[in-house]
């Protein structure tokens, strides 16, 4: 009951006020990098639109428009303004494959880092926990994991569990894997040695409570950091893996996948190329900018 | 010296280890036979799978098995693409120079842009210069590479006319492969015109592939020097009345190439993983390109060869460049 009595005091309101202001001075520290807000704010609409992706776009994205093929987009001679960024070789609305695909990225995004990072985590942790044996066969499996080139390794796995979006997701969550393990065991390691642990564990904690609720609210601050910084790898590697006909399969309306479809007739069409990549390449730097703005503001000491 | 390399050594055996046995349980992981898997639909009389099981020694307990391939790995036999009845390893040393070519290139070109970039940046720092190619060193590193090259083949070669599409020198030239490297081989080879034909085939994709490294470098770089030159050491050199220039090549830059051998050194796994893209795009006939065909055949003696091969490869530049700090940094031995 002791335990429970940091968390019973939350409901102070002068803790409230406290948080509120810690919050506050987090979004300071955070707003001060320029790059970071914007990050956010493309991320936001980014977000929106693959929510309502449904609703927000125009067309379906599989439905194919015979009469339509290959329009170029509206600003330019033969476009519509019924296909605003022009169709695809069979005739299917760009933008709304577009809109469609970034609901695909993020949910790619969310459940690779997601995986990664719990499985990461709970393998981190044990290591610091266990030590010896334990600790060295973890960690050396982690080593083995680092040594392949990520893209490489993520290729390997695919090409046993056989193509398809979820086993690249799984693929690009195992690569990740190695990241998250490392930096949550040092972090332990370094709050197992603080006297607020020893306190808890003389207090009669048992391993799992020291682990989940003592040590790791402690360690959260990096792992948020590398996580966020998670998601564009994730985004990258998924794609990439579309790219080389390993990850999702079309018609499903992925941007990679959308890309190496494309390959075929990109010299006479542009558009259908441009806009896919543009569509990686501004998510992944959000993510990025986010991310640094992140680290920045959780944690001074990794500011570079 | 010796007992860090030693040491070193130590730690590494483990993890080849590691390497292998998880590049042998490859082919076991795959669903189905792997004589199967290679026969295809045409289907196998069951008398002639066992006897070919035997061959391939798929018939011993699988402990036997990972033991036999540990001992062919050791003396170098890799087993033989199913594809083309080549060993594994030949084929491997055949398409590495152009691996190893096309990642020179890259990397070099993103030591000679990025240093000297992040180096004016951080002497300007807070200029607009500063935040802009921070700006584009985010940017570059989170470039799909794929897209990128892409990209630029729809401009310099389709639109413009610049460059060649694909492959490392023009059909009319016939460079006997002395080295492996076309730059050098074209060079000394009696064709008029086969050198810069070999140019114009890596520019693209030494281009592609170096665009992330030199984001890396010219941002790592760019921090390095800016905790350097914040030294006390750098004030007394100023003040001793050397110039800007000594000042910040001779006494910063030096010191503040550790983090950018280190960072150089991380970008080994990337790049070989960019050159999978790459080689793919330009059909640039590497060793990428040919671990991305051998999964669309199945040929999984290659996968599984290539991709020992590939980290085997790691292994050794990650021991190269921790020697080199201790070079650099002869305090990091002791």
């Amino acid at each position: 009951m002791t335990l429970r009595n940091g968390v019973k005091g939350s409901t102070d309101p002068l803790r409230v006020q406290g948080s509120a202001l810690a919050l506050l001075s987090f979004w300071c520290r955070f707003a001060e990098n320029k790059g970071a807000v914007l990050g956010l704010a493309f991320l936001c609409v980014i977000l929106f639109l693959a929510l309502a992706a449904g609703i927000v776009a125009p067309h379906s994205p599989i439905e194919q428009y015979r009469s339509a093929f290959l329009t170029p987009p509206v600003w330019q001679q033969g476009g519509s303004w019924n296909f605003v960024l022009g169709t695809d070789d069979v005739g299917r609305d760009l933008l709304s494959r577009l809109i469609h695909g970034a609901r695909l990225s993020l949910l790619i995004g969310l459940s690779v880092v997601a995986l990664s990072l719990s499985c990461g985590t709970v393998l981190g942790l044990t290591a610091a926990f266990a030590g010896g044996v334990v600790d060295g066969l973890i960690m050396r499996l982690m080593d083995v994991l680092l040594v392949f080139p990520s893209l490489l390794l993520a290729i390997v796995i695919v090409a046993i569990l056989g193509p398809g979006l979820f086993n690249a997701m799984l693929a690009v969550a195992i690569v990740m894997l190695p990241g998250y393990t490392r930096l949550s065991r040092a972090s332990a390691l370094g709050e197992l040695a603080r006297d607020y642990v020893t306190a808890t564990r003389c207090a009669g904690a048992g391993h799992l409570y020291l682990m989940f609720n003592t040590v790791l609210p402690n360690c959260l601050a990096p792992l948020i950091v590398q996580a966020s910084l998670g998601f564009s790898g994730a985004i990258l590697d998924a794609a990439s893996l579309g790219f080389l006909g390993l990850g999702a399969q079309p018609p499903t309306p992925e941007w990679g996948t959308m890309l190496a479809g494309a390959l075929q007739y990109y010299q006479r069409a542009w558009w259908v190329l441009t806009f896919p990549g543009l569509a990686v390449l501004f998510t992944v730097l959000a993510f990025n900018l986010f991310g640094d703005g992140l680290r920045d503001a959780l944690d001074p000491k990794l500011r570079r | 010296m010796l007992r860090f390399l030693l040491r070193r050594l130590g730690l590494i055996v483990p993890t080849f280890v590691g390497v292998t046995l998880l590049s042998f349980l490859l082919i076991h992981l795959v669903p189905g036979d792997p004589i199967e898997v290679r026969v295809g639909e045409h289907g196998i009389a069951p008398a002639r799978l066992a006897a070919l099981r035997h061959t391939f020694g798929l018939d011993q307990p699988l402990w036997k098995q990972f033991l036999d391939y540990e001992a062919g790995v050791v003396t170098g036999g890799l087993g033989v693409s199913v594809v083309t009845r080549q060993p594994v390893w030949d084929e491997f040393a055949t398409l590495f120079p152009a691996t190893l070519e096309l990642s020179l290139s890259a990397i070099t070109l993103a030591l000679l842009v990025g240093l000297p970039l992040g180096i004016v940046a951080a002497v300007k720092r807070g200029s607009v210069f500063d935040t802009g190619l921070m700006g584009v060193s985010v940017t570059g590193a989170s470039m799909p590479i794929f897209w990128w090259g892409l990209m630029m083949i729809l401009v310099f070669s389709v639109t413009l006319g610049w460059t060649p599409v694909s492959g490392r020198i023009g059909d009319m030239y016939d460079v006997p492969p002395w080295t492996g490297f076309m730059l050098i081989d074209s060079w000394f080879s009696d064709d008029e015109g086969a050198f810069s034909s070999a140019v114009s085939h890596l520019i693209l994709p030494a281009i592609v592939l170096g665009t992330q490294p030199l984001a890396v470098v010219a941002r790592m770089t760019r921090s390095a020097m800016l905790e350097v030159l914040g030294e006390d050491y750098i004030r007394t050199a100023r003040a001793k009345g050397l110039s800007g220039g000594r000042v910040v090549v001779v006494h910063g830059l030096r010191n503040a190439l550790i983090p950018v051998v280190t960072v150089v050194g991380l970008q080994v796994g990337a790049l070989l993983g960019g050159a999978i893209l790459t080689e793919t795009i330009f059909s640039w006939p590497g060793v990428g390109h040919w671990l991305v065909e051998s999964i669309q055949r199945r040929d999984y003696p290659v996968l599984q060869g290539g991709t020992l091969l590939v980290a085997s490869l790691v292994i050794l530049v990650n021991l190269a460049v921790d020697m080199l700090y201790g070079v650099l940094n002869p305090r990091i031995c002791r």
